[in-house]
């Protein structure tokens, strides 16, 4: 095959259109970089507030936020795991209800009744002059609980 | 006039008598065209008075509804129209296929027919969205939560669907955008080319005779088309004076409703991710299932009859059995799932994907290999014939499960007996 001026210069302008049209179709449906770069801390208010044992729900921030016996701090998602629905207090189990496909999970957010298959995800907490700051937009995924995802004053 | 002659240039002059019969296509095909025609047209007139906002979307539907003058009509016209479309391509797909009309020089037009499939559903989908009603928000959430359960690329692929890390005005604009423009405009073009490739074929897929008697179009073929699209126009107009299309209270991202269901035709999909692992029903089965039916026309088949309906008698009565056992069996499969067979809670030190996934998997695929091997064995079918029954089982069981989740699972997800 000959390779002639004629064709470079239509590839060359067929390359560069290509790779504009990536570009804005790229950013103009995955609109989500340019939202998530500001950073934003969800202000639960001051952590004395809170009583032990205490679950309280944030929904402008979709979170519910758990206050252990020993004073730790979880912020759990309401999100279910299983089809992204949003869960309600269980107050028999003290932990969470699915509506939309009966997930169960306990005060931990982790399962008892699939089908959800992993606990519900978590967001960092950090305590600012005793300000409980949590980071809304950074969900963690997570297989279990563990002491270390408390926040303590 | 030049637009009567120009549609009558989609037909050759002259045709075989057969190809004119009803029973032949049962209009199908047409049907779907005509479809296509009803929505463009409502849809342009909806597009008026929508704005694609999430502001402005629920309140400027409930003002079609309450202040145009027909205007639920034209919306209720759109919708039935396009519940319509899904229901007669799948069908259009079944006949097409039992009548053996896929194989040699129409092999590419069943992949461009797959195409439109496609396109059919994601028109669906994007439009299921933009009413911004609390039935369009969570099925659209829980979609694209089930893109999520992909492997490794689920996350991003949900994402550039969404356009943000939830459905928001972000997901509305991309969807607007894909319904309104470019799916359209992909329709007309798979679609001329759908019609080139049967008139290139020679049309219909016929059986071979002796000597074929040919009429011609106008006035035969051209008379079955007006009634057939005649009698859908007024049973659509009739339906649509009655039925109204549902609009429930303004999308609550806060306030899920019990049960949240994926739109009907995905069903299936969401009933099959309630059983089985999201490896396996996320993964594994759509890929499996997308590659077996684009491969179908090219797999080696020996006696091929094209144009003969299940191939032969014996493909027939293997079809219809095939149909009915594995309706049954997937039935009887989930309800013992959903009751009785608690592997990972028997199974608890084992993975999630063999508890889950590898033995509900091999529960369904042994007995129905079984069955196939007993089927081959019993009339000593063919490979046509035996491919014929493995795509009737998938078939059956994705409808039987469709219908389960449909029909039958109420509040939490319950099976309802």
């Amino acid at each position: 095959m000959k390779f002639n001026r004629r064709k470079f210069i239509t590839r060359l302008l067929v390359l560069v259109a290509s790779i504009e049209a990536i570009f804005i179709v790229k950013n103009g449906v995955s609109k989500s970089q340019h939202n998530s770069s500001k950073k934003e801390l969800f202000n639960a208010g001051k952590a004395d507030a809170f009583e032990p044992n205490g679950l309280y729900p944030f929904t402008t921030g979709k979170f519910y936020l758990k206050r252990f016996p020993d004073g730790g701090f979880l912020a759990m998602s309401v999100k279910c795991t299983h089809l992204g629905c949003v869960v309600n207090i269980n107050n028999k189990t003290r932990g969470f209800n699915c509506p939309c496909h009966a997930s169960q999970f306990n005060a931990f957010g982790e399962v008892i009744a699939s089908p959800a298959t992993r606990p519900l995800d978590i967001f960092p907490i950090t305590i600012e002059k005793g300000e409980i700051l949590v980071d809304i937009a950074k969900p963690i995924k997570r297989t279990s609980f563990e002491k270390s995802q408390l926040t303590y004053v | 006039m030049e637009f009567e002659k120009f549609i009558l240039h989609l037909h050759p002059k002259k045709i075989d008598r057969r190809a004119v019969k009803f029973n032949r296509t049962f209009g199908l095909g047409g049907m779907l065209a005509l479809l296509f025609v009803i929505i463009a047209f409502t849809g342009v007139i909806l597009q008026f008075s929508y704005i694609p906002t999430v502001e402005h979307a629920y309140p400027s539907v409930r003002s079609l509804i309450e202040h145009s003058i027909f205007g639920q009509f034209i919306r209720n016209l759109h919708h039935l129209s396009a519940k319509l479309m899904v229901l007669f391509s799948f069908l259009h797909l079944l006949r097409v296929y039992y009548s053996q009309g896929i194989y040699e020089q129409r092999a590419k037009n069943w992949v461009y027919g797959l195409v439109l499939l496609f396109f059919v559903l994601a028109s669906n989908f994007t439009g299921y969205l933009l009413p911004w009603d609390q039935l369009s928000y969570w099925a659209v959430t829980v979609i694209t939560q089930i893109i999520e359960y992909i492997p490794f690329v689920g996350h991003h692929l949900a994402n550039m669907v969404r356009g943000s890390e939830e459905v928001d005005g972000n997901t509305l604009i991309n969807f607007y955008t894909l319904h309104t423009s470019i799916l359209p405009l992909l329709f007309v073009i798979f679609m001329s080319m759908h019609f080139w490739l049967v008139r290139k074929a020679g049309g219909i897929a016929l059986p071979k005779a002796e000597k074929s008697e040919k009429v011609d179009v106008v006035p035969n073929l051209v008379w079955v088309e007006i009634m057939v699209g005649s009698i859908l126009i007024a049973s659509l107009f009739l339906v649509a004076a009655f039925y109204e299309a549902p609009l429930l209270e303004q999308a609550n991202p806060l306030k899920s409703p019990n049960p949240s269901k994926a739109p009907w035709y995905f069903l299936g999909a969401q009933e099959l991710l309630l059983h089985l692992h999201p490896i396996f029903s996320a993964l594994i089965a759509p890929i499996g299932l997308f590659v077996f039916l684009f491969r179908l026309p090219y797999f080696k088949y020996i006696d091929l009859n094209v144009g003969v309906w299940f191939n032969s008698p014996a493909g027939k009565t293997m079809t219809i059995q095939s149909a009915i056992v594995s309706f049954i069996f997937t039935f009887v499969l989930v309800y013992l799932l959903d009751h009785y067979l608690h592997f990972d809670t028997w199974f608890k030190t084992m993975p999630s994907v063999v508890t889950t996934g590898v033995i509900p998997m091999v529960l369904y695929v042994l007995p129905l290999g079984g069955f196939l091997l007993f089927l081959k064995k019993k009339y000593s079918a063919t490979n046509t014939e035996v491919i014929m029954a493995s795509t009737t089982i998938l078939l059956a069981s994705y409808v039987c499960m469709t219908l389960i989740a449909l029909l039958l699972r109420a509040e939490g997800m319950q099976l309802i007996f």
